[in-house]
């Protein structure tokens, strides 16, 4: 591995610019167009990234593209820290890193950008909203809430999906219920068998019976999901700067250096993806910036 | 749920924009009424002559589909109002309903209250107040599952955006 590490960059830089390739260690199809892989290095620790930051990831003669974080990374039973990442083949980049097989490289570079920094919420109610492939990032919100239980409130999950197939991470609910996440899922289009909630995600906020006044909000989902949720859970209560909300741009350099993230005053690789509402609220309604 | 129904409308913050002889009024039209699971409300085409607060369990939308049986539009939880063809002519279901979870409701004899609104215009304008909002953020919420908010190319946590329209041109 380390001989095809490349020049002097390593992950440990404030900026690196160019990839160290990883193997992926482990793979799995989450969803018909979804895959969840584990990218790990047998000689080189693989650095820590906070739940929200994200990494360039580089298919390998094909191009690269940011991608959050959806583990937290840690081995644990004295293994390895690991890189997860859920990946949705929608273009070229993405569908090539989703076909990379078990013991295939993947080029990173990371981590990147301001996080849920989900610490700040102790001693609060965590209110986890996620629409469609944007509960990716948020998992390592739960993940972490979790392993600190202690810390935080009631842990309240809402997902909303496509159809129930497109559910992610649909094996990890039930185990999240019994350690104590109160999670509700709707889907805008229900399937034979299907037994649960059909809806917008945001019909979930009024029966989750929130407390507004000791609640911390992260939401992730496509832009719309998360201004109407976000408009929601302000008009319940919760201050803006409690609501927290991950943007998508154009990610390119990882270091504020380039500009393509531009969003207004922010350059959303470096001051975001995770960005309270309070600031994100106008520039989330402007046509172009 | 317990308490009368006149208390419970009162506690209920759906009928806080009512005056408190507005909610006695329409207090004397409900009924409390509990639903097992699995129970039809009313069907597709039947006689709107009722509608509900549902304050505990939920409620199914659906609309028959030959060959694909019923078709689940949409959940109604508690704290929802169900039903508003009531409100217009001709008066018909649009959709099925059927309680998806045991369920507690004050069911409103629809007829008799809008004989209220009827004889008392300021009733009938508070009441088209209170429903109005429900019929708005129902539709906006319609409106924006049919974005397809969730399909590709939009993909929250992988800001590709640049390859995707760079795959569109």
């Amino acid at each position: 591995m380390t001989g095809q590490r490349t020049a002097t960059a390593t992950l440990a830089d404030p900026a690196p610019a160019v990839p160290c390739l990883y193997r992926v260690a482990s793979r799995r199809e989450d969803t018909s167009d979804t895959v969840t892989v584990e990218l790990a290095d047998p000689d080189v620790p693989v650095p820590a990234f906070a739940p929200g930051q994200f990494a360039m990831l580089t298919a390998l003669g094909v191009g690269e593209v940011p991608v959050s974080v959806s583990g937290l990374g840690d081995g644990g039973g004295g293994r390895a820290r690991r890189l997860e990442h859920t990946l949705r083949a929608v273009g070229a980049v993405t569908r090539a890193l989703c076909a990379v097989q078990p013991g295939g490289l993947i080029g990173v570079r990371g981590p990147f950008g301001a996080g849920w920094d989900v610490p700040s919420a102790a001693g609060r109610d965590l209110v986890i909203v996620a629409g469609g492939i944007g509960l990716a990032p948020l998992r390592p919100v739960v993940l972490t809430a979790l392993a600190h239980r202690s810390r935080y409130g009631r842990i309240v999950l809402l997902a909303g999906a496509r159809t129930p197939a497109d559910l992610l991470y649909a094996g990890d609910l039930d185990p999240w219920r019994r350690a104590g996440v109160e999670v509700a899922v709707t889907v805008d289009r229900a399937e034979r068998g299907w037994s649960g909630e059909v809806g917008l995600v945001t019909a979930l906020i009024s029966p989750a019976g929130l407390a507004p006044g000791n609640s911390v909000a992260f939401v992730c989902g496509p832009d719309i999901m998360m201004r109407v949720t976000a408009d929601a859970l302000a008009a319940l209560g919760i201050p803006a700067d409690r609501i927290r909300v991950s943007l998508e741009r154009n990610m390119r350099c990882g270091a504020a250096w380039c500009g393509h993230c531009q969003l207004g005053p922010l350059l959303l690789c470096r001051d975001g993806p995770v960005v309270g509402y309070d600031r994100a609220a106008a520039l989330m309604r402007v046509r172009e910036l | 749920m317990t308490g009368t129904v006149a208390e419970r409308i009162s506690a209920h913050p759906f009928f806080g924009p009512l005056t408190g002889e507005q909610r006695a009024a329409l207090a004397a039209d409900g009924t409390a009424v509990r639903f097992a699971a699995g129970e039809r409300l009313f069907e597709e085409g039947g006689d709107a002559d009722r509608f509900w607060l549902i304050e505990d369990g939920s409620v199914t939308l659906d609309i028959r589909v030959p060959g694909r049986g019923d078709q689940v539009i949409e959940t109604l939880a508690g704290g929802a109002v169900l039903g508003w063809s009531w409100l217009y002519p001709p008066q018909r279901w649009q959709f099925g309903a059927v309680a998806r979870l045991a369920t507690t409701a004050i069911e409103f004899d629809a007829r008799a209250v809008l004989r209220r609104c009827d004889a008392d215009p300021a009733f009938g304008y508070a009441a088209l107040r209170l429903f109005t909002p429900v019929i708005s953020e129902r539709l906006q919420a319609t409106r924006l599952r049919l974005l397809d908010l969730y399909g590709a190319p939009s993909q929250p946590g992988y800001r590709e955006t640049r390859e995707t329209k760079a795959e569109q041109r």
